[in-house]
């Protein structure tokens, strides 16, 4: 295995000036208007049909911050679309539940800058067309608080012209699948529903629903104050802008970090106060997204297209680097069991199929599974994808597939019995009591 | 020509295996008895088979739809599901 160093650069990079997270003002709605100027009014906005800000944020080319990085314009321009030929008033969801164990950036989002925030949610729900727009967080976390709090203070000074509401979500990885989300919003009930249709034809109660990550619509919040043609003016061309990063593992500062879209990941970990040693893997994107090796994604641009090449994503923005020291396929095998726990357990290849993925993964990470078994993971990891009512199997399956690929070397080394790691604690977070692995070492005895 | 496609409602389907034995042409089961099913379109007698398929499954989750003109049955125009 390739490892790749890289201490802080005597002179830091500095990313250009931050947009969410530069000037943290809380709850405070006067703090607020101070830095970033009151709401913008949006005028011609008629029943039916996409106000400017639709077209605006189309020309920005804001894409989802949630992972999908589907073009935020064209989303919206849909969902005024299918509120129009099904004639029913469309409705606004922020996803602020920060579903991935590794990411933080929406929980720092909310905390330091909640009324951007809420402030993209009412600015979206006018340029559809609604009257109502949710915000859900995690039960028991501290985003719904803060949230509750800013609203308060919104209503106290006048209020919005639409209706803000902050749910509280259950704490399950799969709740924050669209579908899950909207289907909680609407009924109370935080599972994936069978698709199509698909949330922005028919979402909360059947509505038309434009669901999007709480960053998205910070940023659609700054799109409709100062134009598309300003926030290209930082970041890739095909996907411009700012994004969060939730930086863990082997660096010296850990935490969330605001940078250009198309910034690499030698820069990334630079802001971060660089690595605390030899790196050998990242996990990109989340736990549905990808591990890429270090050396091969160093120098690659954080975009969808960029991280291509490495296999890697940006997803929700999640960089997680796995200190040269640590066994890529113990980690794995942790974050699998946790996401075959995660499981819904509605679809029967996404039940049965990740449990056998994980057990496999827990032998592989033991050095206890044989080549033939090997076979057998890699025949599960083919037909699992695609045959659930959501995506989570696909990530889960996608996340695993990469371990094989970019630790190839450690699982020719497990399968003969042995484990290059000398380290025994564990890199990558799984929330407490989710998880028994610890997977033994070879020679030790298992718990 | 635009042909019929068998589908499953995954959340529907509890694994009875009925689909693969009634319609083996597009119905395979996987390890744990859920269907891997092929969406090349029916036609001609397949498409009886595959109406008897779909009328003998005890949860009603399987279906046959117009085939979409780019083969996708899983999503139709519209944005990739997002997930957080």
């Amino acid at each position: 295995m390739t490892t790749t160093s890289t201490p802080a650069p005597p002179h830091a990079p500095h990313a250009s000036a931050p947009r969410l997270l530069g000037e943290p003002v809380g709850v405070d709605l006067a703090r607020h208007v101070a830095a970033f100027g009151p709401l913008p009014a949006q005028h011609g906005v008629k029943r039916g049909h996409a106000g400017p800000l639709v077209a605006e944020v189309e020309r920005s080319g804001l894409a989802g911050r949630g992972g999908g990085w589907f073009p935020t314009g064209r989303k919206m321009q849909a969902v005024v679309a299918a509120a129009h030929s099904a004639r029913k008033d469309p409705v606004v969801v922020v996803n602020a539940m920060e579903g991935e164990p590794a990411a933080s950036k929406d929980s720092v989002l909310v905390h330091r800058n909640p009324h951007l925030v809420l402030d993209g949610a009412v600015l979206a729900a006018q340029a559809v067309g609604a009257s109502v727009a949710y915000v859900v967080a995690h039960r028991g976390g501290r985003s719904v608080g803060t949230l509750e709090r800013a609203v308060e203070q919104r209503a106290a000074r006048g209020g919005d012209p639409v209706e803000l509401r902050v749910l509280a979500a259950p704490a399950r990885y799969v709740a924050s699948e669209e579908s899950a989300l909207a289907n909680f919003v609407g009924e109370g009930i935080g599972l994936p529903v069978t698709v199509p249709p698909r949330v922005f034809e028919s979402g909360v109660r059947r509505r038309p629903t434009f669901l999007s990550n709480a960053e998205t619509m910070a940023h659609i919040a700054l799109v409709a104050r100062r134009g598309a043609a300003w926030f290209r003016e930082v970041g890739d061309p095909a996907q411009p802008g700012t994004m969060l990063v939730s930086v863990s593992g082997a660096v010296a500062n850990p935490g969330v970090i605001e940078v250009p879209t198309g910034t690499t990941m030698r820069q990334i970990l630079g802001l971060a106060g660089g690595t605390t040693g030899p790196v050998s893997a990242a996990v990109t994107g989340g736990y549905g997204g990808s591990w890429v090796s270090a050396s091969a994604a160093i120098d690659l641009p954080w975009t969808p297209d960029g991280l291509r090449p490495a296999g890697g994503t940006p997803g929700a923005g999640v960089l997680a680097v796995l200190p040269s020291e640590s066994c890529g396929l113990v980690e794995t095998a942790r974050v699998v069991q946790w996401m075959a726990g995660q499981s819904a357990g509605q679809c029967g290849p996404c039940r049965f199929g990740l449990t056998a993925v994980s057990q496999d993964f827990a032998a592989l990470a033991a050095a206890r599974l044989k080549g033939t078994g090997l076979a057998g993971l890699e025949k599960r990891l083919g037909i699992i994808p695609g045959r659930g009512a959501c995506r989570h199997p696909d990530g889960a399956v996608r996340f695993a597939a990469s371990a094989l690929e970019v630790f190839a070397d450690e699982v020719k080394r497990h399968l003969s019995g042995h484990c290059s790691a000398g380290r025994r604690t564990y890199v990558l977070p799984v929330p407490a009591g989710t998880v028994t692995l610890p997977v033994d070492r070879p020679g030790e005895e298992w718990r | 020509m635009s042909g019929h496609v068998v589908i499953v409602d995954r959340i529907a389907c509890d694994g009875f295996g009925t689909c693969a034995q009634l319609l083996p042409e597009r119905v395979i089961l996987d390890e744990w008895g859920y269907p891997i099913i092929d969406a090349t379109p029916v036609h001609g007698s397949e498409r009886q088979h595959a109406k008897r398929a779909v009328n003998a499954c005890p949860r009603l989750a399987l279906s046959l739809v117009k085939a979409p003109h780019d083969g996708a049955t899983r999503t139709p125009a519209g944005p990739p599901a997002a997930r957080r």
